[in-house]
């Protein structure tokens, strides 16, 4: 397939129906558990700042596994083999722990994630 | 396969494109759709602005206000690039990195209209979308090709890096 067989006409990417989203349509449901930076209610201990946030990348069938496994080394600098163990985990598990921290610091990396076109989520560990 | 490998960094820093006229012709078509579907925020384009926060809705609210409009300039500029650079027969490093982001965009919003499920997808050459399935692959082949040669210019090792702490 190098260019052969490939021509533009009547080769779009309009619509072509079926369903669109899948999976990854999810609504946001849900408590909040935010941190509440201010007037605290006394008593809440639902509230730990100090627990770290988790940057979780979760499975898509389109992404190439070799782009995934790029993204990871490019943006946190991973070794190859590194890199390749959490693509795989993406890959078999459905989901990986890319990396964690401070609340600004894990939702500036799924920024960095998601500028890439990674589906990346964020949640304080339990 | 293919004569000569593309999208080899020579030494001055720039990487050679050798595309054919029918897939020229197809990188300048499909960056114009796929911009038009992101603008209007198309459900086949959820891909591409993914949810930060799924069990925090002020949260998730909050974060797409901030990187709502970033990410679709971003994406944008990419599909812009590759447009006018397919004719073009070396990328500069930033260049080839847009290709690299515009290729994901075609192929998140072309395997959402596709529904693709599975990492391999098998028609029939009667199936109505098997023109688009056959673009998808080609999309998927270019862009396996640059990733495989930027994967090559990073360093080996550990490197610094930002980000959080790993797992």
């Amino acid at each position: 397939m190098t260019g052969s067989g490939i021509t533009t006409s009547g080769v779009g990417i309009a619509m072509v129906g079926g369903p669109v989203g899948g999976a990854r349509s999810a609504t946001p449901t849900g408590p909040l558990t935010a941190p509440v930076e201010t007037e605290r209610p006394s008593g809440d201990d639902d509230v730990r700042p100090d627990r770290p946030w988790l940057v979780i990348v979760w499975n898509d069938p389109i992404n190439l596994m070799s782009y995934v496994t790029y993204v990871f080394q490019k943006l946190f600098g991973y070794s190859r083999e590194k890199a390749t163990r959490l693509m795989l985990d993406v890959h078999h598990k459905g989901r990986a722990i890319v990396s964690s921290g401070p609340r600004e610091r894990a939702e500036l990396d799924v920024m960095r994630l998601h500028e890439h076109c990674l589906w990346a989520t964020l949640e304080q560990a339990q | 396969m293919i004569g000569r490998r593309r999208f080899r960094r020579d030494r001055h820093g720039r990487f050679n494109t050798g595309l054919g006229a029918d897939e020229r012709e197809l990188l300048k078509a499909l960056p114009l759709q796929a911009r038009g579907l992101l603008e209007a925020r198309d459900p086949s384009a959820a891909r591409v602005f993914p949810v930060a926060y799924p069990q925090e809705a002020k949260a998730e609210s909050e974060y797409r206000e901030m990187m709502g409009a970033h990410l679709l300039h971003r994406h944008q500029d990419a599909l812009d690039t590759l447009t006018m650079t397919v004719d073009a027969p070396s990328l500069d490093e930033e260049e080839i990195h847009e290709w690299l982001d515009a290729l994901e965009v075609l192929r998140l919003v072309l395997g959402t209209q596709l529904d693709v499920i599975e990492d391999e997808i098998v028609v029939e050459e009667s199936d109505p979308h098997a023109a688009q399935v056959a673009v998808y692959r080609y999309l998927s082949m270019l862009q396996g090709e640059i990733v495989d040669s930027l994967a090559a210019t990073l360093p080996k090792g550990e490197a610094g890096g930002g980000g959080g702490d790993p797992p």
